[in-house]
């Protein structure tokens, strides 16, 4: 049994008995999906954000590092982008965790496939990904993202670019051992409840704002009202959707239940998931923020590397799916 | 004593500053709460994420804008 099913009676009752709108209408399968996926979506945000959030007290950025700064290039690269997974990302924070990375001796690649990961796979959207898509995507989108992470991290490794970071990032080095106190159990879990309501107070808006638009859409477009314009046969889509998601950051939460139907109303899969890449991975505030720690030249690999990866991606998906 | 917020300017460590001035002069500590940009000196501490309060040089507070009371509570276990 679906066990999203007591949700969908819930939303029956609610659209059908009190808010006694008529079955089979528009408005009725509107109202209907709102409902279900508003509190489908926002049940599986407060579960999945609350276990993530016990297992990253675990594994703080300043633990990540000494695990890091031990590893070899390529097992670097691969354990780099699964702790991106659990580790949350806010590009105010991009600037600590490059110094901290590199300063403590982790390799300039790895640092990269972190940084790449941890935005571009994080716990939000990928609750989004599963309520709204289903697992087999969700799980398309996060290897692709490892994959991307990995090689990207690697590709910039061998470039030897060391020469376009800020010469002052390399003048410190740093002990990679804080002592930071360890955490009873009682105050990982009032953390991660913290956190877990700190981000849904944070998302909530743009999630329901997202599903209700959504919701309209479902309701009231034709099933391949896009398809004229975004079809898979057009070559020029994988890009431009990565061109439009890279000024669009930090609204991811609101972004996927409004692609979803975008997908729903005949976009092609590939064309969604690259332009979720971009929305997440690639952030013009982020660059930003990079440019006090490198060289706009090395900026411009690392968002090229990262963007050729999320286009192919993007292509190689339209293809097979 | 030397309290210090640190971070890279974002909204959240304005935010914390306010309160800290607030809660320290709520305490009658006395102390002069300074604000500081530069990240090297949160990197220095050993912490890798914007936005530190810090007692002496000391982290006390990582990475979280907590409320008033709970403020009050961190300062007063670190001082």
């Amino acid at each position: 049994m679906n066990i999203f099913y007591p949700i969908q009676l819930l939303a029956d009752w609610l659209t059908y008995t009190v808010f006694w709108i008529t079955p089979k209408t528009l408005l009725a399968s509107a109202v209907n999906f709102f409902i279900y996926d508003s509190i489908k979506i926002l049940i599986l945000l407060a579960v999945i954000i609350f276990v993530v959030s016990i297992i990253r007290s675990y594994l703080p950025p300043e633990k990540i590092r000494v695990i890091l700064s031990r590893k070899n290039k390529y097992v670097g690269n691969v354990l780099a982008s699964l702790l991106g997974i659990i580790t949350p990302f806010c590009s105010c924070s991009a600037i600590p965790l490059f110094l901290g990375f590199v300063q403590a001796g982790v390799p300039l690649g790895t640092t990269f496939s972190f940084l790449v990961a941890s935005p571009m796979i994080n716990e939000v959207a990928l609750v989004l990904l599963l309520g709204m898509f289903g697992w087999k995507i969700a799980l398309i989108y996060t290897v692709s993202g490892l994959v991307i992470s990995i090689l990207s991290g690697i590709i910039i490794g061998k470039l030897k670019v060391e020469n376009l970071v800020e010469p002052f990032v390399y003048q410190n080095t740093i002990n990679a051992n804080a002592n930071l106190s360890e955490k009873k159990t009682k105050e990982r879990i009032n953390y991660a409840l913290d956190y877990t309501f700190g981000i849904i107070e944070k998302v909530w808006v743009y999630v329901l704002i997202g599903i209700g638009i959504g919701a309209w859409i479902h309701g009231y477009l034709p099933a391949d009202f896009l398809a004229q314009y975004a079809e898979s046969g057009k070559w020029y889509a994988v890009p431009l959707a990565v061109i439009v998601g890279i000024p669009l950051y930090s609204n991811a939460a609101g972004v996927i239940p409004l692609v979803s139907v975008l997908t729903e109303k005949g976009v092609a899969m590939g064309t969604t998931l690259a332009f979720m890449m971009s929305v997440t991975a690639l952030s013009l505030p982020e660059f930003m923020i990079l440019k006090k720690v490198m060289k706009t030249k090395l900026i411009l690999i690392f968002a090229g590397i990262v963007g050729i990866g999320i286009i192919f991606t993007g292509y190689l998906f339209n293809w097979i799916l | 004593m030397k309290i210090e917020v640190i971070g890279s300017g974002c909204k959240k460590c304005k935010a914390l500053f306010e309160l800290t001035k607030e809660v320290v002069g709520d305490m009658g500590l006395g102390a002069e709460v300074l604000y500081s940009m530069d990240v090297n000196k949160i990197v220095a501490m050993g912490v890798m994420s914007s936005l530190v309060l810090a007692v002496d040089d000391q982290p006390i507070l990582v990475g979280v804008l907590p409320s008033k009371e709970k403020l009050k509570e961190i300062i007063s276990e670190n001082i």
